[in-house]
């Protein structure tokens, strides 16, 4: 089956953030994003810890311990970029001030809901971060994922059997098969990588999907 | 004369005492007082209920306090990471309690605290099982979940610099939670790399104003760059 690759996801997904977007990147596959924005589009990205404009890694041996992203990584600031508290920074997630912020995840239901912090397992130590704020705060949720499992399992679900972040909150998946968006008809294919047909995809989907508007 | 310096670490945290909650400012290492800590840990004090967002990285900072076993209970909304085994052993064991709270609903629940609020609405969690048993209530049609605030007798953070009125301002992104932490709790204790004269921090840019400071101790950076 025909598929694209990570960096082509990242690609695709930074294809749809326009000029002027406040962006939050989440932790892992979507930092991604953040490679393939274009150099003449001006994007604010915004990192949890209390950065807005963050920028690229600074390069070796001009790391600072005291300017890192949520990850904790070294990321640097862009001219007029700001530094604030955790109070401001979290209403500028739950407060709807975000444009657009990128997820990976476990599942996405039909429905748009979403589970990515924990797999449920017994013995897991659960983490969640940041992430229901972001679920549900921002204005567009985009979510970056493998469409299957290793063992084949599609994370496209008719209901999420993990815990959830949040409920009918994601608003677009990019899986390495295709882009689709979630709305109240249903899943609408949007794209999908060169030379797969909408009937294979479906095929490895378990609900139903909707060809392209028009 | 107000003056609201401290000497040393030491007398800094005299007072805390065993069963005391201690917010503990910081993500992961950046921001967090890791020489109050210290001290925190030479003062012994035990049976702690610590409020930070992480729980301890590596064996230094927070995690030597869980280390060294004087915390009870951690809130905190991410405790799991690459370097958190003291963190992940004493929980495994069942040595220690876990209160997980998504991250803003942490911010949130300290600024309510500092603000004299007695619960706030928020909708962050709703439908999850972190707001399993908590009162909701829809408003404008879009569901909240009760969420109540978070006080602490001590706030441990780390500023970079203060004055002798307890006046703050940060570095970078090692500001996070220390604001809303020192509003937060009844002493607020600030280890900062300097502490400058009166009128010397300008007032249009200070972060925390003195009245949520109750003492200052200066820790002069290791790292020439932070000074």
């Amino acid at each position: 089956m025909n598929k694209w690759t990570r960096d082509q996801i990242a690609q695709r997904v930074a294809r749809d953030i326009p000029e002027g977007a406040y962006v939050n990147l989440g932790i892992g596959l979507p930092t991604k994003v953040a490679n393939y924005l274009p150099a003449e589009r001006e994007i604010f990205l915004h990192s949890e810890n209390g950065l807005l404009g963050m920028g690229p890694a600074p390069e070796p041996g001009k790391e600072d311990a005291e300017l890192i992203n949520a990850g904790k990584e070294p990321v640097t600031l862009l001219p007029g970029g700001a530094f604030f508290h955790h109070g401001d920074s979290f209403a500028m997630m739950r407060g709807g001030h975000l444009d657009i912020c990128v997820l990976g995840a476990f599942q996405v239901s039909k429905t748009g809901d979403l589970a990515n912090w924990h797999t449920g397992a017994a013995d897991a130590i659960p983490a969640v971060g940041g992430a229901m704020d972001l679920a549900i705060g921002a204005k567009q949720v985009f979510v970056m994922m493998d469409h299957l499992t290793k063992s084949g399992a599609c994370k496209i679900v008719d209901a999420c059997t993990y815990p959830l972040t949040g409920i009918g909150c994601v608003d677009r998946i990019y899986t390495d098969l295709a882009v689709i968006d979630v709305t109240a008809q249903g899943l609408i294919v949007i794209d999908s990588a060169e030379g797969l047909t909408f009937e294979a995809l479906q095929q490895v989907t378990p609900v139903p999907l909707l060809r392209t508007r028009g | 004369m107000i003056d609201k310096t401290v000497s040393s670490l030491e007398a800094a945290v005299a007072d805390v005492c065993d069963g005391a909650t201690v917010m503990i400012g910081g993500f992961g290492s950046a921001g967090q007082p890791a020489e109050l800590i210290d001290a925190l840990i030479a003062q012994g004090a035990r049976e702690l209920t610590i409020v930070n967002n992480n729980a301890g990285n590596g064996e230094v900072g927070l995690a030597a306090l869980l280390k060294a076993r004087r915390v009870r209970k951690i809130i905190c909304s991410f405790p799991r990471q690459a370097d958190s085994q003291v963190f992940d052993a004493l929980f495994r064991a069942g040595q220690i309690e876990l209160e997980l709270v998504p991250q803003g609903n942490l911010a949130l629940r300290i600024q309510a605290a500092g603000a004299g609020l007695g619960a706030v609405f928020t909708p962050t969690g709703y439908g999850t099982r972190l707001a399993e048993g908590k009162e909701t209530r829809v408003i404008d049609g879009k569901p909240y979940v009760l969420e109540f605030p978070i006080k602490a007798q001590f706030a441990l953070i780390k500023a970079h610099r203060g004055d002798r009125w307890g006046n703050l301002v940060y570095r970078k992104a090692a500001r996070n939670f220390g604001p809303i932490m020192a509003m937060a709790a009844t002493t607020t204790i600030a280890q900062v790399s300097q502490i400058v004269p009166l009128g010397a921090l300008d007032p249009e840019t200070i972060v925390t104003p003195g009245i949520f400071t109750q003492r200052v101790v200066a820790v002069p950076p290791v790292n020439a760059d932070e000074a």
